[in-house]
């Protein structure tokens, strides 16, 4: 087929016009009817913590054991190469700021668990020189364990020390292997993904279902019929350093 | 590689050298072998002080990298006569110094053979993509300008025109390489040490009084070890550039800690706090810290009383505790402390381990080696004219 320049410039001509339509009837339609549209249809996933719940049993561990044996999380003894994913935290150290020295009621050394923010504003993903760590459209922050370079710069941007890396292999520090997900390598960062494996499965994350005190609530944040929503709506509840814009998922209901 | 053949004849003094450096080389190298297989679990780094002395290495010889800057400003904009003949010293070693950083950087990545990564992701909003861009690019400068000087030198022939206009792009090219090696850590919300607008200054005004200590005393060894004389006057002048420099220096570090300790804001504080005075029964780095302090102050009053300063036994020492001062304060403190309390307020002790100061001597080692050969041509050059 041979195509003339006359012809050429007349379909180029074409071309752009169906385009320039296009982006225009799009603007358009998209200025009148997109804002709760749009908000409405993206899921956000994220997590309330009943603290009350959580702290009738002190020495509960069950939201940690699940986790951790579901992705072959490392036991690894050494508490300076430890790999955590979700894991138990006195409360004064994960809200330093939020009691008096004459709370009525102390909180000071009762447990709470913490795991990765899943922020809005991720400052590790920001970071991330080769986007092995990155956020999806429903606000998981994800990991990706083979293009991780290993520079640990998430863990210096990390305000919540939610990033764990693998000073060595930790293959040897798994006592029972998950055949269903990935073992880690040294020399890569890891942390909770939410287990965006089971939600893809349509199964809630394996902290939430271990706790049998149901004090983990998850759901989708930008629903207002889900659990998650109504809890937040009805109750007090606080983010760690929310000052510092990065817009965590998980709340605290105290 | 016409020039290489300069570096290949030598004094036995020379040699023994090259030879004692090479083996330091070899000797980190086999550390990192051990690292490359065990993993970065042989050094001291933890969960907590997830950068250690590699990182912080890293900084201050960009700093040393970005120095050459203040041999070049002032021979070129303000015509400093004096410099001409250290203009290509300051290049070499800003391209010794790049290649240190780069190898710093390289043997602190938990998969080194994934590093080409920053590349095929290029991502934007990471400041090591851009410290990678800045690093680079100053080194390509370095390489090209250096390269083209020491052919000249070498022909008898003045250097070509087209040089003048890339010396001129590399003098604000270091100043960017070490603000963008600044934003590193300064965009980082979390970390409150970090996390102020006086950092970039603060690195460049270290980084010129670091750089230009270390180029009067490598005038100095040349002067003693070869034929090449820097000439006095061009010492002492770098030595008032250092005079400037320290002071600025030591002024911003004031500033950062009236700011902090004063206002008394428990998250600024206490960085400082574990730095100069200890955390929770750990003091690790406050005995390193008051002596950078105190080689600061014996520096500046060498430097700042003119009498003292001009005498050139003075000048060198105070070099030497200008350069070791900034080596404790910038080249480990200010990295380690970064991640002192933790996020969860834990204070988490860091000490390089052996393998890891094996593996740094290694990299100073082939730094050394680096400046040993360039400076060995640029002198054979200029004894054979």
């Amino acid at each position: 087929m041979k195509i003339t320049r006359k012809e050429f410039l007349r379909i180029l001509g074409a071309s752009a016009a169906a385009a320039g339509a296009a982006r225009l009837l799009h603007a358009v339609r998209g200025e009148s009817a997109m804002p709760s549209q749009f908000v409405g249809r993206k899921q956000r996933w994220g997590m309330a913590i009943d603290f009350q719940k959580c702290r009738a049993d002190k020495g509960c561990d069950d939201c940690l054991r699940a986790c951790h044996s579901v992705h072959n999380v490392p036991q690894i003894p050494d508490p300076r190469h430890e790999v955590k994913w979700i894991w138990k935290e006195p409360y004064e150290k994960v809200f330093p700021f939020q009691q008096t020295d004459y709370t009525r009621q102390t909180f000071t050394g009762n447990p709470l668990p913490i795991l990765c923010n899943h922020c809005a504003s991720p400052p590790c993903v920001r970071v991330c020189p080769t986007q092995a760590t990155w956020k999806r459209d429903d606000g998981i922050v994800m990991m990706d364990y083979h293009r991780c370079i290993g520079c640990r710069y998430c863990m210096a941007a990390c305000p919540y020390g939610s990033r764990s890396f693998n000073w060595f292999d930790p293959r040897p520090y798994i006592s029972k292997q998950n055949s269903g997900y990935a073992t880690r390598t040294k020399g890569v960062v890891e942390k909770c993904n939410f287990c965006e494996e089971r939600l893809a499965d349509g199964l809630l994350p394996a902290c939430v279902e271990a706790c049998s005190q149901k004090a983990l609530v998850f759901g989708d944040l930008n629903n207002e019929g889900s659990e998650v929503r109504q809890i937040l709506g009805k109750h007090f509840s606080i983010q760690r350093r929310p000052e510092l814009g990065c817009g965590p998922s998980i709340f605290y209901l105290i | 590689m016409f020039m290489l053949e300069k570096a290949m004849v030598g004094s036995r003094r020379y040699w023994s050298w090259m030879v004692f450096l090479l083996l330091l080389a070899a000797f980190g190298l086999v550390f990192y072998l051990r690292q490359l297989s065990y993993g970065l679990g042989i050094t001291g780094m933890s969960r907590d002080v997830s950068w250690g002395i590699y990182i912080a290495q890293f900084t201050f010889f960009v700093g040393v990298a970005a120095s050459a800057v203040m041999v070049l400003l002032p021979c070129y904009l303000h015509d400093v006569q004096q410099f001409g003949k250290i203009t290509l010293l300051g290049e070499l070693l800003a391209i010794s110094a790049v290649i240190m950083c780069m190898l710093f950087i390289f043997v602190d990545m938990g998969q080194p053979t994934r590093v080409l990564n920053v590349l095929l992701y290029p991502t934007l909003s990471s400041l090591m993509f851009w410290d990678m861009v800045s690093l680079g690019g100053y080194l390509l400068l370095n390489a090209v300008i250096a390269t083209a000087m020491l052919n000249s030198e070498y022909k008898g022939v003045p250097a070509p025109t087209w040089t003048k206009p890339l010396i001129l792009l590399s003098i604000p090219w270091a100043v960017s390489i070490h603000t963008v090696t600044a934003f590193l850590y300064n965009g980082l919300a979390g970390r409150s040490l970090w996390f102020t607008a006086v950092l970039a200054p603060r690195f460049l005004a270290s980084a010129f009084a670091s750089g230009p200590a270390l180029m009067i005393l490598l005038c100095l060894a040349l002067r003693r070890l070869t034929s090449f004389d820097a000439g006095q006057d061009a010492i002492r002048r770098l030595g008032v550039i250092v005079t400037y420099a320290m002071t600025v220096n030591v002024f911003f570090l004031l500033l950062e800690l009236f700011t902090s300790l004063y206002s008394h804001v428990p998250e600024d504080a206490q960085p400082f706090a574990y730095l100069f005075f200890g955390l929770e029964g750990k003091h690790g780095l406050v005995p390193l810290m008051w002596l950078s302090s105190a080689l600061a102050v014996a520096a500046l009053i060498a430097l700042l009383v003119p009498g003292l300063r001009r005498k050139e036994s003075v000048l060198a020492l105070a070099a030497v505790f200008v350069f070791l001062s900034l080596w404790l304060e910038k080249g480990l403190g200010l990295i380690v402390a970064g991640f002192v309390p933790s996020p969860l307020g834990d204070v988490t002790p860091y000490a390089p381990t052996g393998p890891e100061w094996a593996i740094v001597v290694g990299i100073w080692a082939i730094g050394a080696l680096m400046i040993t050969v360039f400076y060995k041509i640029t002198v054979s050059i200029r004894e054979a004219n």
